[in-house]
């Protein structure tokens, strides 16, 4: 049933100044990565990507941006607080292939931490790319690691790693090894640009989209795309190339909480 | 087989997607005719851009969902612009609403060249500012708006109504006295609410929504048969259809086409493809040769 669970929160681990991961005990059952909860916090409820699915010690994690009013209350919140959760909801990503490439652009990496923890429980080589503004808001740098994970970390102002766009080092990587299959989230524009790469190095790729959403369940149609009208919420988050191919709105523009367009 | 039609408006099959179950853009209606669908209605949209209420805005409950989303939409000048892209496949009908006669007149004379037909949307039970219900509730405020609207367009009005009034044929035969051209019922019924244990506190932002979903069905089936009793004007279905055999039901009841809403919540768009399937292998069954032959059956 598609009604909140209220959880208190069982533990908090400051990534960095700006992100907290919030961690739940769950009964994990399927869980994919690459889904989402709606997360309540009794004014508002908004979707978050699911960050951590341990299936042994029945934990789910969402990692929160403060960037408002909601992740701002959200970010106040101290162990023992209680928070609604519903879900999972959404097509997570497909996890397969031998050897996998993952590029994450800031709060994006949330699903992708999960997805790469998956990832290598199951014997898949995953090289991460993991792109933020600067070395202080790297998230899961250790996490990445501890999973098994080979890191590979760029920053906009060369304080860490790479000095330049995760795209960037994406392709450096893309020429230096052979990739089954890539993964990515975060901004838009960023995954635009990696799926003009992606296409010319013919690479399977999957993009987990974010979009305005109210009800997480397909019914509302807040979430629905151009030319599609697929819902992030049912069909997504997460797509494959060919898929993101008929998301005419994709880089372009995206729908409000009233259905006004804005571009990019 | 399958081929109805109201207000001489032809349909390959009875079914139709209903007010607000995705429908706020061309692209998720366009996505329901190549999927289907016989018919699709918008989500109701209104003068300016609305941007309903804070979430959360649905929760599931025992039959259904409720819902309070508001009435969230971009206004009819951005409205305009995704009716242009509509790909013509099927007939559309634009749901509006407004909280007085003028709102309602200036709406449908603006999209009256890109639809089908028009559905005011007098019934939607936690709309803000005395829009929705508050008007359905009121055969006469119910009749001055259908009026207000029959002298500016030339296409089918259609007035959709709310379950929660004390006698639903009194308001249906003012609307059609009034002039408008068919019905559809019914909207979401309620309002309902649902409360967290954990915190005694209602889920919904707006506290209570309307429901919908298979345990509406019963309260729908009853509005249509009465209604079908009492007025001469096409008659369609909605509420809590999830397969073929609800829409036989309404069909006997007395409509001549249905809508669908939650039901895309648990089918996914292949709802409408899986229901014209399962209507065209039962009337085969029971020898019927059209969708005619099985309207207002029951009574
Ligand atoms: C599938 C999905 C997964 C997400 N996963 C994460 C995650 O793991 N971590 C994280 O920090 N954020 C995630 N987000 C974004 C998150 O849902 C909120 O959009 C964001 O945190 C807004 O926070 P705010 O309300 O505090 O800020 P606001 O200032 O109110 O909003 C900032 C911007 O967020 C967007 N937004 C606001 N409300 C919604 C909404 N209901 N649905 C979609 N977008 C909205 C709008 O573009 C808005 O301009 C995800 C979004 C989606 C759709
Ligand atoms: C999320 C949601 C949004 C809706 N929005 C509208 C709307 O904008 N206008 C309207 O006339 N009805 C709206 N409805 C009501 C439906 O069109 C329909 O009358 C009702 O849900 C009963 O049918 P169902 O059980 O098949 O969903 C909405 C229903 C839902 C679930
Ligand atoms: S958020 Fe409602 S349909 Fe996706």
């Amino acid at each position: 049933m598609h009604v909140p669970k209220v959880l208190e929160i069982k533990r908090i681990i400051e990534e960095t100044p700006t992100v907290k991961t919030f961690i739940f005990d769950w009964e994990v059952k399927n869980e994919l990565p690459g889904q989402f909860v709606m997360l309540w916090n009794f004014k508002d409820e908004k979707p978050m990507s699911i960050s951590l699915i341990d299936p042994v010690n029945d934990e789910i994690g969402v990692s929160i941006r403060n960037v408002g009013n909601f992740t701002e209350d959200v970010h106040s919140m101290k162990v023992g607080d209680k928070l609604g959760i519903r879900g999972p909801y959404g097509r997570g990503f497909e996890i397969s292939g031998s050897k996998v490439l993952a590029v994450g652009g800031g709060i994006g990496m949330a699903p992708l931490m999960a997805f790469t923890e998956e990832a290598c429980r199951r014997g898949i080589e995953v090289d991460v790319v993991s792109a933020a503004a600067t070395a202080g808001e790297l998230i899961f740098t250790q996490r990445i690691k501890k999973a098994g994970a080979n890191l590979l970390t760029c920053t906009d102002d060369g304080s860490h790693g790479f000095c330049g766009f995760g795209t960037d080092l994406a392709e450096k990587a893309l020429h230096e090894n052979d990739y089954d299959m890539i993964v990515t989230c975060g901004p838009e524009i960023m995954m635009k640009k990696l799926f003009n790469l992606v296409d010319e190095h013919k690479i399977p790729a999957q993009f987990s989209l974010e979009r305005y959403m109210k009800c997480g369940l397909g019914i509302c149609g807040q979430c629905c795309v151009d030319d599609v009208g697929w819902r992030v919420c049912a069909e997504g988050p997460v797509f494959w190339t060919d898929e993101v191919r008929l998301i005419s709105e994709f880089g372009k523009y995206h729908r409000d909480a009233s259905g006004v367009k804005h571009t990019l | 087989m399958l081929e109805t039609e109201f207000c001489n408006i032809k349909m390959k099959n009875p079914t139709m997607l209903a007010a607000g179950v995705l429908g706020s853009t061309a692209a998720s209606l366009n996505w329901a005719a190549r999927s289907g669908a016989g018919a699709v209605v918008t989500k109701s949209f209104g003068k300016e851009p609305n941007k309903g209420y804070v979430n959360p805005t649905t929760v599931e409950v025992t039959g259904g969902v409720i819902n309070a989303i508001g009435l969230s939409n971009p206004g009819v000048e951005n409205f305009k612009g995704e009716l242009e892209k509509l790909e013509g496949k099927v007939p559309s009908v634009a749901s509006i609403y407004g909280a007085n006669p003028g709102d309602f007149e200036s709406i449908a004379v603006q999209v009256q060249d890109m639809v089908d037909a028009v559905e005011l949307n007098v019934s939607c039970p936690h709309a803000m500012g005395g829009c929705g219900a508050a008007i359905g509730q009121d055969p006469y405020l119910t009749a001055e708006i259908v009026k207000a609207v029959k002298e500016v367009v030339k296409i089918p009005v259609v007035v959709k109504l709310t379950p929660n009034v004390t006698d639903i044929v009194e308001i249906a035969v003012s609307a059609v006295s009034a002039g408008c051209d068919a019905l559809t019922m019914i909207n979401s019924l309620g309002p309902g609410m649902r409360i967290d244990l954990e915190t005694a506190k209602p889920i919904l932002s707006n506290r209570f929504g309307g429901m919908s979903g298979p345990a509406v069905k019963p309260v729908a089936l009853r509005c249509v048969f009465d209604v079908y009793e009492a007025v001469e004007v096409p008659i369609i279905g909605v509420g809590g259809i999830r397969d073929y055999r609800d829409v036989v039901e309404f069909l006997y009841a007395g409509a001549r086409a249905v809508q669908i809403g939650t039901a895309v919540m648990y089918e996914g768009m292949e709802i409408f493809t899986k229901i014209n399937r399962g209507l065209e292998k039962f009337m085969l069954q029971k020898d019927y040769s059209s969708i005619e032959e099985m309207i207002g059956k029951s009574h």
